[in-house]
C-alpha cells in the first residue's frame, strides 16, 4: 500500500507510452525523409511543409463533415502527384543534395505563407469523434488518435521495408542509390522509379499530416518545430532504411518523454539533439 | 581569386572605409529615427551574412549554427549588462570572445572527424544551436523568461539613441567587409578556396586544412558574437525562442547564396536586397507575402544562378580573356631545385622501412622496404591491387601508415600530416586528375607554389606558377578553368602543380594512363626534363614502353609486398615477376613470353 511510489510508476509508464506514440509520429515523418535522402540523394525540407498542408486539408475536410481517415482517399494521391512534380523539377535541374535542402527550404516558406493566408496564424484543432475514444489498459490511458498513428506508422514502415527488400522495384531503387550509372546500364528505368519514390515519400508525408491533425493543434509556425527532432531520428536510424526511422523515432520519443517526466519539459530538446550530435560526430559515415 | 586582379590591393579597404565614414554623417541630417533602425538592420545582416561566409562560403563548410554563435554573443552582452551593470561598449569585445571560444571548441572537435562535411556539418551545427538554446533557457542565464534590458542606458554616440546602434553596426560592417576582402585575396583565402574544391588535394599540396578551418571559424564566430552583443541592447528584451532558431542561419545562407558565396561582397549584396525586400513587404502589411517572395527568390536563385548574383554579373561584365602572358622560355626554371636538402651523395633520398597499411583487416601493404636514390627515376610496377598506389598514398601522407617508417632527408614522414609532408619537399600527382574546379589553371598551380613551396603571397605564387605552366606547355591555358582542359592537359596540369612547389621528390601516379601514344611520348619527355632539372622521380605506371624507356630501376609489387627490384629489362625476365603478371604457366605449355606491352 505504498500510495507514494505507485502513482510515480504509473506516471513513468504513461510517459513511456506517450513517448512511443509521439515517437511513432517522428518515425512516420522521418520515413519519407529518409527514403528521399538515402535513395534519391535529395534532402526534402518541404516534407514537413507537405505534412502540415495535408494536416490542414484534413482539418478543413473534417470541418465539412468528412471523416479524417476517409480524407486520405483524396489527400494521398494529391500529395503523390505533388511530390513527383517537385522531383521532376529537381531532377531537371540536377540539384545537388545541399542545394535541394536550400530549395525545399524556399518551398517550405511558400507553403507556410499559403497556409497562413488561408487558415491564419492561429492555432487550429481538428475536431472528430476519434478524440472521444480512449481506453484504459492496465491502468494506462490509450487514446484512439495516437493508436491510429502507431498502427499507421508500423504498418507503413513494414510495407515499405517489404517492398524495398523483396520486390524488383525495391532492388532497382537500392541499386540506383548505390551507383546510378551502373544501375542504368543494367536497364533500370531510373526516371520513372525516382518519380515513383518521390511521390511515395510525399504521400507518406500526407499520411503523417493526418496523424498530426488527429493528435496536435496546428499552427503554420509549428512546421519548424518538427524539423530538428525528425532529422535526429532519420540520422540515428541511418539513411534509406525503412524500419530504422520508426525504431529511432520511438527511442527518441521515449527518452524525451522520460526526460520531461523526470525534469522539466523545457529540457526535452536536449535529448534528441545531443543524440544527433553524438551520431554525427562518431558515425558521420551514416549520413553521407 | 580573380577579384585580386580586378581590384588592386589597398583600393578596396580604402573604398569601404570612405563609404563608412560618409555614412557615419547620415544621422546628422535629421532623418526620422526609423531610418536609423532600418539601416541598422541592413548593416546587422551584412555583418552576419559576411561573417558566415568567411568559413562557409570560402571553405564550403556550410554552417547552420550561426545562430548559436550570434546568440552566444547576444546572451553574453545581455548577461553582463543586466546582472553586472557593465558599460555597453565594454561588453562587445567579451561577446566576441565568448562566441569565438565557442566556435574554436566546436571546431577543434568537429574538424578532427573526417567526413563531417556538407549536410552533416550543417545539421551538426544546427543541433548545437538547439542544445545551446536549451541549456541557456534552463539555467539562470535566461531562466525561461528572457532577459530584459529596459533599464540599461544606451550610450549616446549620435544625435539619438537609435543612432548609436546604427553607428556601431556601421563600424562592425566596415570591419567585417574589410576582413572578408583581406582574407579572400590572401594566401589564407587561397587555402580556404582550395579546401572548398577538394580538401584532400589541398592538404596534399601543403594547405594546413585543420588550422585554416579553425581560424576561419574563429574569425567568423567573433564577428557574429560582436553583432549579437550590439543586437542584445537593440532588441531590449532577449528570449531564447527568438535567438536560437533556424531563422538566423537560413537567412544568412539565403543572403549569401543569393549574392554569391565565393565572393567577399556577395553576402553583403544579398543582405541589402533581402532586408529591404522584407521591409518593403512588412511595411506594406504583406509580411506573409514577403515570406513567400523570399521562398520564390531562393528557389529561383538555386535553379537559375546557383553561384549567386555577383559572380553572374561579373561574368557578363568581364572583358574577353586577355591574351596569355608572354611566353617565357620553356626551359626548366634555372636552379629550381638547387636547394636540395643536406645528405651525403649516395645516401638514399627516401627510405621506407617495414611500411604497412591495412584497411579493416585487408593488408594493402605489409612490410615494404623501398629505397629511392637521389636523382634517379624509379618505376613502381605490379598487377592491379598490388599496393603501388597505396604506397604513394601512404608516403604522400594521404593515408596514415599502420606501421613502419619513411625516412626523408633525416625526417620520418610517417608521423607527419600530409601538408607537412608536402612542405618537406615531396609532391605527388593523382591518377585521376583532381584540379580545384573553381580556380583558374594558374591559381591551381599557384596554390602548390604558395603552400608546399613556401611562397608568401598569391602574387609570388602566380609568378612562380606561370614558369611551371610554361614548363608543362600550358601557358596559354593559364586564365581558364580546369573544366576546359582535355585529359592530356589535365595530366600536365597535375605535373605543373606537383613541380611548382620545387619538390626534391615527385611521386607520379599513372600519369600516362588514358593518353594516346603521341601524348605518351610528350609525357615521357616531360618526365625526363623533370629529372634533368633536379628532382627525383618515383612513378607508378602500367605502360611498359614508358617504364622501359624512363626508369633507372623498377620495384615490383605483388600482394602488398616487394617482389623484385632492379633494372627494368632484367627484372621483367624473372620468373616470379612473369608469374605475378600472367599467372602460373600450365606445365604443358611452352614457356611464357616475357611481358612486354601493357600489363
Amino acid at each position: 500500500m505504498s500510495g507514494f511510489t505507485l502513482p510515480s510508476t504509473t506516471l513513468l509508464a504513461q510517459s513511456v507510452l506517450s513517448g512511443v506514440f509521439v515517437g511513432a509520429l517522428y518515425g512516420l515523418l522521418g520515413l519519407g525523409l529518409s527514403l528521399s535522402w538515402g535513395l534519391l540523394k535529395l534532402i526534402n525540407l518541404a516534407h514537413f511543409a507537405f505534412a502540415f498542408l495535408a494536416a490542414y486539408l484534413c482539418y478543413q475536410m473534417a470541418a465539412m463533415g468528412i471523416d479524417p481517415l476517409l480524407s486520405l482517399v483524396v489527400i494521398v494521391p494529391a500529395f503523390f502527384a505533388l511530390g513527383a512534380a517537385l522531383h521532376a523539377v529537381m531532377a531537371r535541374f540536377a540539384i545537388t543534395p545541399f542545394n535541394s535542402l536550400l530549395l525545399t527550404f524556399g518551398l517550405t516558406g511558400i507553403v507556410e505563407a499559403v497556409i497562413q493566408s488561408i487558415w491564419t496564424a492561429d492555432f487550429r484543432k481538428l475536431e472528430s469523434s476519434y478524440g472521444d475514444h480512449r481506453w484504459k489498459v492496465a491502468g494506462l490511458y490509450v487514446p484512439l488518435p495516437e493508436l491510429i498513428t502507431l498502427v499507421l506508422a508500423v504498418s507503413l514502415s513494414l510495407a515499405v521495408w517489404a517492398v524495398l527488400r523483396h520486390t524488383d522495384l525495391g532492388k532497382a531503387l537500392r541499386a540506383s542509390a548505390e551507383d546510378a550509372p551502373i544501375a542504368a546500364a543494367f536497364g533500370i528505368h531510373q526516371k520513372r522509379n525516382a518519380l515513383l519514390l518521390a511521390g511515395t515519400c510525399s504521400a507518406l508525408a500526407s499520411v503523417a499530416g493526418l496523424c498530426l491533425a488527429l493528435g496536435f493543434t496546428l499552427a503554420p509556425a509549428q512546421i519548424y518545430a518538427w524539423v530538428g527532432v525528425v532529422f535526429a531520428a532519420v540520422m540515428l536510424g541511418g539513411l534509406g532504411r525503412a524500419l530504422a526511422p520508426l525504431v529511432a523515432g520511438i527511442v527518441i520519443g521515449v527518452s524525451e518523454a522520460v526526460t520531461m517526466a523526470v525534469t522539466a519539459p523545457s529540457w526535452a530538446p536536449l535529448v534528441s539533439f545531443t543524440l544527433l550530435i553524438g551520431i554525427l560526430l562518431f558515425r558521420p559515415g551514416r549520413a553521407a | 581569386m580573380s577579384p585580386a586582379r580586378r581590384w588592386p590591393a589597398a583600393q578596396v579597404p580604402g573604398a569601404i572605409g570612405a563609404v563608412a565614414v560618409a555614412m557615419a554623417f547620415l544621422p546628422q541630417f535629421g532623418l526620422p529615427a526609423f531610418y536609423d533602425s532600418l539601416l541598422y538592420l541592413v548593416l546587422h545582416w551584412i555583418v552576419l551574412a559576411t561573417s558566415w561566409n568567411i568559413l562557409s562560403g570560402y571553405s564550403g563548410y556550410f554552417s547552420f549554427g550561426h545562430g548559436a554563435f550570434f546568440g552566444a554573443g547576444l546572451y553574453t552582452s545581455a548577461t553582463l549588462l543586466a546582472r553586472w551593470d557593465w558599460p555597453f561598449l565594454a561588453t562587445l569585445p567579451v561577446a566576441a570572445a565568448v562566441a569565438c571560444a565557442l566556435g574554436v571548441a566546436l571546431g577543434a572537435l568537429v574538424f578532427r572527424v573526417k567526413g563531417i562535411r556538407g549536410e552533416v556539418f550543417a545539421l551538426l551545427t544546427l543541433a548545437v544551436t538547439f542544445v545551446l538554446g536549451t541549456l541557456i533557457v534552463n539555467t539562470p542565464i535566461d531562466g525561461g523568461n528572457g532577459v530584459s534590458l529596459a533599464a540599461v542606458p544606451v550610450p549616446a554616440l549620435g544625435p539619438r539613441p537609435s543612432s548609436t546602434f546604427y553607428l556601431l553596426a556601421l563600424v562592425l560592417a566596415a570591419l567585417t567587409l574589410i576582413v572578408a576582402w583581406a582574407i579572400s585575396v590572401s594566401k589564407f583565402g587561397a587555402g580556404l578556396f582550395a579546401i572548398h574544391d577538394d580538401e584532400d588535394a589541398a592538404e596534399l599540396m601543403g594547405v594546413p586544412t585543420f588550422r585554416y578551418k579553425l581560424a576561419a571559424l574563429a574569425i567568423s564566430c567573433a564577428l557574429a558574437g560582436a553583432a549579437g552583443g550590439v543586437h542584445a541592447l537593440f532588441l531590449n528584451y532577449v528570449t531564447v525562442g527568438e535567438v536560437f532558431t533556424i531563422t538566423v542561419p537560413l537567412t544568412v545562407v539565403l543572403m549569401s547564396v543569393l549574392g554569391g558565396a565565393r565572393h567577399w561582397a556577395g553576402p553583403a549584396v544579398g543582405a541589402v536586397a533581402i532586408t529591404l525586400l522584407l521591409y518593403a513587404f512588412t511595411a506594406a502589411d504583406h509580411a506573409v507575402a514577403g515570406k513567400a517572395a523570399i521562398g520564390l527568390i531562393l528557389i529561383g536563385a538555386i535553379l537559375f544562378m546557383p553561384e549567386g548574383v555577383l559572380p553572374r554579373l561579373r561574368r557578363s561584365l568581364r572583358p574577353p580573356p586577355r591574351p596569355a602572358a608572354p611566353h617565357e622560355p620553356v626551359a626548366a626554371p634555372a636552379g629550381a631545385n638547387a636547394a636540395a636538402g643536406p645528405g651525403v651523395d649516395g645516401a638514399p633520398l627516401l627510405q621506407a622501412r617495414g611500411l604497412a597499411k591495412s584497411f579493416r583487416g585487408v593488408r594493402a601493404l605489409s612490410g615494404v622496404d623501398v629505397q629511392v636514390q637521389r636523382g634517379e627515376i624509379l618505376g613502381l610496377i605490379g598487377p592491379n591491387g598490388s599496393g603501388k598506389s597505396t604506397f604513394i598514398n601512404v608516403v604522400s601522407g594521404l593515408y596514415l601508415p599502420s606501421g613502419g617508417t619513411i625516412g626523408f632527408e633525416g625526417r620520418d614522414l610517417a608521423k607527419l600530416p600530409a601538408h607537412q609532408v608536402a612542405q618537406a619537399g615531396l609532391a605527388r600527382t593523382f591518377q585521376i586528375p583532381r584540379p580545384f574546379a573553381n580556380q583558374s589553371v594558374l591559381d591551381n598551380v599557384a596554390l602548390a607554389a604558395m603552400f608546399a613551396g613556401g611562397l608568401r603571397s598569391p602574387a609570388e605564387g602566380r609568378r612562380e606558377a606561370m614558369r611551371w605552366l610554361a614548363f608543362a606547355g600550358l601557358q596559354d591555358k593559364a586564365p581558364v578553368l580546369p573544366a576546359e582542359l582535355n585529359l592530356h592537359q589535365r595530366k600536365f596540369l597535375e605535373l605543373a602543380r606537383a613541380l611548382a612547389s620545387r619538390p626534391r621528390l615527385v611521386l607520379l601516379d599513372e600519369v600516362l594512363c588514358g593518353l594516346t601514344p603521341t601524348e605518351i611520348d610528350d609525357a615521357v619527355a616531360l618526365v625526363r626534363r623533370i629529372r634533368d632539372q633536379g628532382a627525383t622521380v618515383v612513378f607508378v605506371e602500367h605502360v611498359m614502353r614508358a617504364v622501359m624507356a624512363l626508369t633507372d630501376r623498377v620495384v615490383v609489387f605483388d600482394h602488398g609486398r616487394v617482389l623484385a627490384e632492379g633494372p627494368a629489362a632484367d627484372v621483367m625476365q624473372r620468373p616470379e615477376v612473369v608469374r605475378a603478371y600472367l599467372g602460373e604457366a600450365p606445365p604443358a605449355l611452352p614457356p611464357t613470353p616475357p611481358a612486354s606491352a601493357h600489363a
